[in-house]
């Protein structure tokens, strides 16, 4: 099994959760989060203070799949939050060891 | 009611002065909004606070001391008042009751320490605070008012009726005085942690542009009320007080999109607060014409003062200084240019043929209050630093002082970790819950 993190920008989030629906994907966990990559952040000025803003909110989304379709959802996931400007976020995944179905018991590909 | 006795004059009295109580909530919000989520409640209260304390001592002794008969050489009222005894019913002073005069006057004093809150914003001890503003009333604001307002057919207060000072509103007696209070109260408890280092943004400007609107709203009763009447003073004032806060708004933006590149909303909100506080001294013996220019000055002139403190180094933390001190002056020392003779008041500026005269004594009102709001309120804080101490500690500043002070929070972010119980986390919370 894979756990597959997308760091993304928030108004993709949409088009993202749509994508993996029509994938196949059950479910997917979603926190708001901010951070900066080579992206700049902005300025905003306060009474001629200026200050540079450079964490920038983002989304990361969290998603469980079975090996064999990690590849194929991280590509549709790429797809959906891709809008070719600078900041689109990141997409990684690492393996797990272990997933439980809290309500069942249910241990392993089953609990996804 | 006795001779002379207007119910229609009375009637807009007592509205102005309903309007001119609403500022003080007003600034509350404008203060409030500039200020960090963690110190939110505690710079609304700052200002709440004062309508508690300035009305109970008003009624005590500070009416009689800033407009009882004159006690000598027209530096203090006397103690014939004390707890408003000796006004009756049908006591009228020109066409209004006394005691309507006595509560729009009251609303003036109650405002005025509410401005200095700001700049101590984040740092102040709630109950330091209120000893202060006790304090500061007592000896500071109320003999001013009496210097200012107090007119007696020249045997009144000593800069206005003794000696010509024009300031109808309260362009000395409030905004010069806080101003100048603000600065010594800033110097007294030293800078914000993380000044000029940390980002301190204002947290809500939805907030700060409500108490600009609120603010300017109630600034028709605080302007047009000074009159004392419904006449052609009040409509002059009314209308001075709108074009020349439109006309500071254009100068703080023009300024800022020039210097800084963009037409920020706190820009327009302090500029109109800076045209409010300029035209307040001068929107009695100025045209609408005189008072556009006066807006544009004190909105582009205060939108580069507020700089000063990074410049300089002290911690004004909402800018009382570049706003109400700066604007203040500005109000003050343009009546010697701008008054026409012919609005409100006799008196001439060096446009209308007046001469120096006018402005040399509009430099002598501002020099006066300044410099004694300055000392007297510099005083006082290290007074109260050395005794109950005036500045929360640097753990308390750093959580925020909403937590510690009032065990309260503005906002509620998540429900993540908090619990009910009867006891509340806080020891000190503890006693201020009733159950």
């Amino acid at each position: 099994m894979k756990l597959i993190t997308a760091v993304i920008k928030p108004h993709r989030l949409d088009e993202v959760k749509t994508a993996l629906q029509e994938q196949g994907v059950h479910g997917l966990t979603v926190t708001e989060a901010s951070g900066y990559g080579r992206q700049r952040g902005h300025t905003e000025v306060y009474r001629g203070a200026e200050y540079t803003v450079d964490l920038v909110p983002k989304v990361r989304v969290e998603i469980l799949v079975e090996d064999e379709t990690a590849d194929e959802v991280i590509d549709v996931l790429v797809q959906a939050a891709r809008t070719g400007k600078i900041g689109d976020g990141k997409v990684w995944s690492v393996p797990v060891e272990t997933v439980v179905r809290v309500r069942t018991g249910e241990r392993g590909p089953d609990a996804i | 009611m006795p001779d002379g006795f207007s119910a229609g004059d009375t009637a807009f009295v007592f509205i102005c002065a309903a309007l001119v109580m609403v500022m003080t909530p007003g600034l509350a919000f404008f203060y409030g909004g500039m200020v960090r989520v963690k110190s939110t409640l505690n710079m609304l209260v700052m200002s709440f606070i004062s309508l508690a304390i300035v009305s109970v001592l008003w009624v005590l002794y500070g009416y009689s001391l800033a407009f009882g008969p004159d006690a000598g050489a027209g530096l203090i009222g006397n103690l014939d008042f004390l707890g408003m005894r000796g006004i009756g019913l049908n006591d009228i002073t020109g066409t209004i009751p006394v005691t309507a005069f006595s509560a729009f006057q009251l609303m003036f004093a109650i405002i005025t320490p509410a401005l200095i809150s700001g700049a101590v914003a984040d740092r102040a001890k709630f109950a330091a605070w209120g000893l202060f503003i006790g304090l500061w009333v007592t000896v500071v604001y109320f003999p001013v008012a009496h210097w200012v307002f107090f007119f007696d057919g020249g045997n009144g207060g000593w800069l206005g009726d003794r000696n010509g000072v024009i300031d109808f509103a309260g362009g000395t007696a409030v905004h010069i005085n806080a101003g100048a209070a603000g600065l010594a109260l800033c110097l007294v408890l030293g800078k914000r942690i993380g000044f000029k280092k940390d980002p301190m943004r204002p947290h809500s400007l939805p907030l700060v542009m409500l108490g600009s609107g609120l603010l300017w709203f109630g600034w028709f009763g605080f302007n047009a009320g000074s009159a004392l009447a419904a006449n052609g003073v009040a409509g002059m004032a009314f209308i001075n007080t709108q074009v020349a806060t439109a006309a500071a708004v254009l100068g703080w933006l023009a300024y800022e999109k020039i210097k800084h590149g963009a037409f920020t909303t706190l820009g327009a909100a302090s500029g109109a607060v800076a045209g409010l506080v300029a035209i307040t001294p001068a929107c009695g013996s100025v045209s609408p014409l005189g008072a556009i220019a006066i807006g544009l000055i004190a909105g582009a002139a205060c939108a580069a003062a507020i700089s000063l403190k990074y410049r300089w180094g002290f911690d004004d933390s909402l800018d009382v200084v570049g706003v109400h001190l700066v604007g203040g002056v500005i109000g003050s020392l343009l009546i010697g240019l701008f008054a026409t003779g012919h609005v409100g008041q006799t008196a001439q500026g060096l446009f209308y043929g007046g001469g120096f005269e006018q402005l040399g004594k509009q430099a002598m009102g501002v020099a006066v209050v300044g410099a004694y709001s300055f000392v007297v309120s510099w005083l006082l804080g290290q007074a109260i630093d050395k005794t109950i101490g005036f500045r929360v500690s640097e753990d308390v500043e750093v959580a925020g002082i909403d937590q510690a002070e009032h065990a309260e929070s503005a906002y509620d972010f998540s429900a993540v970790g908090a619990s009910l119980g009867r006891a509340a986390a806080a020891p000190t919370a503890e006693k201020k819950v009733d159950a």
